[in-house]
Formats: C-alpha cells, sequence, structure tokens
C-alpha cells in the first residue's frame, strides 16, 4: 500500500519538475515548483519526517513561491505571440530532455535489478519524537551557522532594497 | 537494495538531470533559480532517502531542515542580485547582461 502510494507521488514528483522545467510562463513554472515542494513534503511525511515536511511545505511550496512570483510581477508583460514564440523556443530547447530521462531510467534499472532483493523495508512511521533534541542538543554549532545564514540573508535583502531606493531618488 | 530504495536512487538521478539540463540551456536568470531549486529538491530527496535506508530519520531530518534554510536564503539574495540585474540592464537574459565585457 505504502509502496503503491509512494511510487505515485515519485512520478508525480518527476513530472511536476519536468514540467517546471519545460514551462516557458515563469509564472506557470512557479507553480509547477510549488506543487513539486508540496509532493516532497508528502513524501517526508509518509517517510516519518513530520518536522521537516511542514518546513518544506511552509518554507518551500509557500514562501518561494511568493518570492519567484514577486519578481515576476517585476518584469514586462509578453504579448500572446512573443509568449507563443518562446514556447516554441523552449520546446526546441527541452526536446532532448525526455529521451535523456528515459534512457537514464532505463539504464539504472538495469544497474540496480541484480542488486533488488526486498520490496521495502518496515517504514519508520513513528515520527520526529527526538528531532528537537537532535537540533537544539547535538548540533548547536549547526544552529549557530544557521542563525549567521539566516542574518546574512536578511542583510543582503536589505542592502539590495537599499539600493532601490537610492535609484528611485 | 530493496526496491523503494531503487525507486527513489532513481527519481533523484532525474531530478538532478531535470536541473542539471534546465541550468544548461537556460538564459534566463529566474529560470536558472528555479533550476537550483529542482536541483536542491532532488539534494533533500537524497537526505531523506539516506536518513530511511541507514534508519537515522531524525538526524536526516535536521540535516534537511539546515538544507531548507540555506536554500531559502540563496533564493533570497539571488532574487535581488536577479532584480539588481534587470534594474541595471533591463534585461533578464544572460545575453543581454554586458556591461562586465569591457
Amino acid at each position: 500500500m505504502n509502496l503503491t502510494i509512494l511510487l505515485i507521488l515519485l512520478i508525480g514528483l518527476v513530472v511536476s519538475a519536468v514540467v517546471c522545467a519545460m514551462l516557458s510562463d515563469l509564472l506557470k513554472a512557479a507553480i509547477a515548483l510549488a506543487i513539486t515542494s508540496a509532493i516532497l513534503s508528502v513524501i517526508m511525511f509518509i517517510l516519518g519526517a513530520p518536522l521537516a515536511a511542514v518546513f518544506e511545505l511552509s518554507v518551500c511550496a509557500g514562501m518561494i513561491t511568493v518570492v519567484f512570483i514577486s519578481a515576476c510581477s517585476m518584469n514586462r508583460n509578453r504579448t500572446k505571440e512573443e509568449h507563443a514564440q518562446r514556447q516554441k523556443e523552449r520546446n526546441k530547447r527541452f526536446i532532448m530532455l525526455p529521451a535523456i530521462l528515459f534512457a537514464l531510467t532505463a539504464i539504472l534499472v538495469m544497474i540496480l535489478r541484480p542488486y533488488i532483493n526486498d520490496i521495502a523495508p518496515a517504514l519508520n512511521t513513528t515520527g520526529g519524537g527526538n528531532v528537537q533534541m537532535a537540533l537544539w542538543g547535538d548540533r548547536q554549532v549547526d544552529l549557530l551557522g544557521q542563525i549567521v545564514i539566516i542574518l546574512t540573508g536578511v542583510y543582503g535583502v536589505i542592502v539590495f532594497f537599499k539600493e532601490k531606493e537610492a535609484d528611485s531618488k | 537494495m530493496s526496491l523503494l530504495l531503487a525507486l527513489f536512487l532513481i527519481s533523484i538521478v532525474l531530478l538532478f538531470a531535470i536541473g542539471i539540463y534546465s541550468l544548461l540551456v537556460t538564459t534566463n536568470l529566474i529560470r536558472i533559480l528555479v533550476s537550483i531549486e529542482i536541483l536542491t529538491k532532488g539534494v533533500t530527496l537524497l537526505m531523506i532517502a539516506a536518513g530511511y535506508a541507514t534508519g537515522k530519520m531524525i538526524e536526516a531530518e535536521a540535516y534537511v531542515i539546515t538544507i531548507i534554510v540555506i536554500e531559502v536564503v540563496l533564493l533570497a539574495i539571488a532574487t535581488g542580485i536577479v532584480l539588481g540585474v534587470y534594474r541595471d540592464n533591463g534585461e533578464i537574459y544572460t545575453r543581454g547582461i554586458k556591461n562586465l565585457k569591457g
């Protein structure tokens, strides 16, 4: 049961990533990326990582999509003809991608087939009982690093917005 | 190796292939960020699959949270840089950014 669901989710993950890469409209690509993140978060939840799943869903599917959509809104709008032309060009560039993916899948199936001796080990669905301990106890230095990275990000955003204000003056 | 792990491995390789191919053929700066995001999804799935395979899901979960934090900061700064490039050049395609060519 779990294996079937996971197989469907993994296929959905790859298909939504392909759609995200191939669409010429940035808005639709951002939405496809959000769907990819949402599917990934469901996979994480099934595999027993609920805290990471919530992070993925709220931050990657939510916040990053908003950032992309706000960035898209700052570009000029294209006419329908321009849009069709762009999609044509994009389809030409991505014509090799399905073939590459198919070939990769075939090669991997051939390589991995002799090593498969089990269907699926029992899933650990007990959840993130000790994630807090792992984060706050074992990885305090990493947390400090994360705080520094977040502050660096905030500083970067502030610098760019200041530059924008200076430009507008 | 279990069948589920093999499926994970195939999905991870496909996600990497999609991200790298998209990075190679695209010239739009925002689209380059989208490609990096797809690559990051592959890394996240790899971490989760590794945690599942080794039975150390809690550690994997902690690492995934770190990856997500770094991903968001990278994206925020990169989007700021892209918008700055767009303001300066009026162009979001890599072909049109020629100011530093001399």
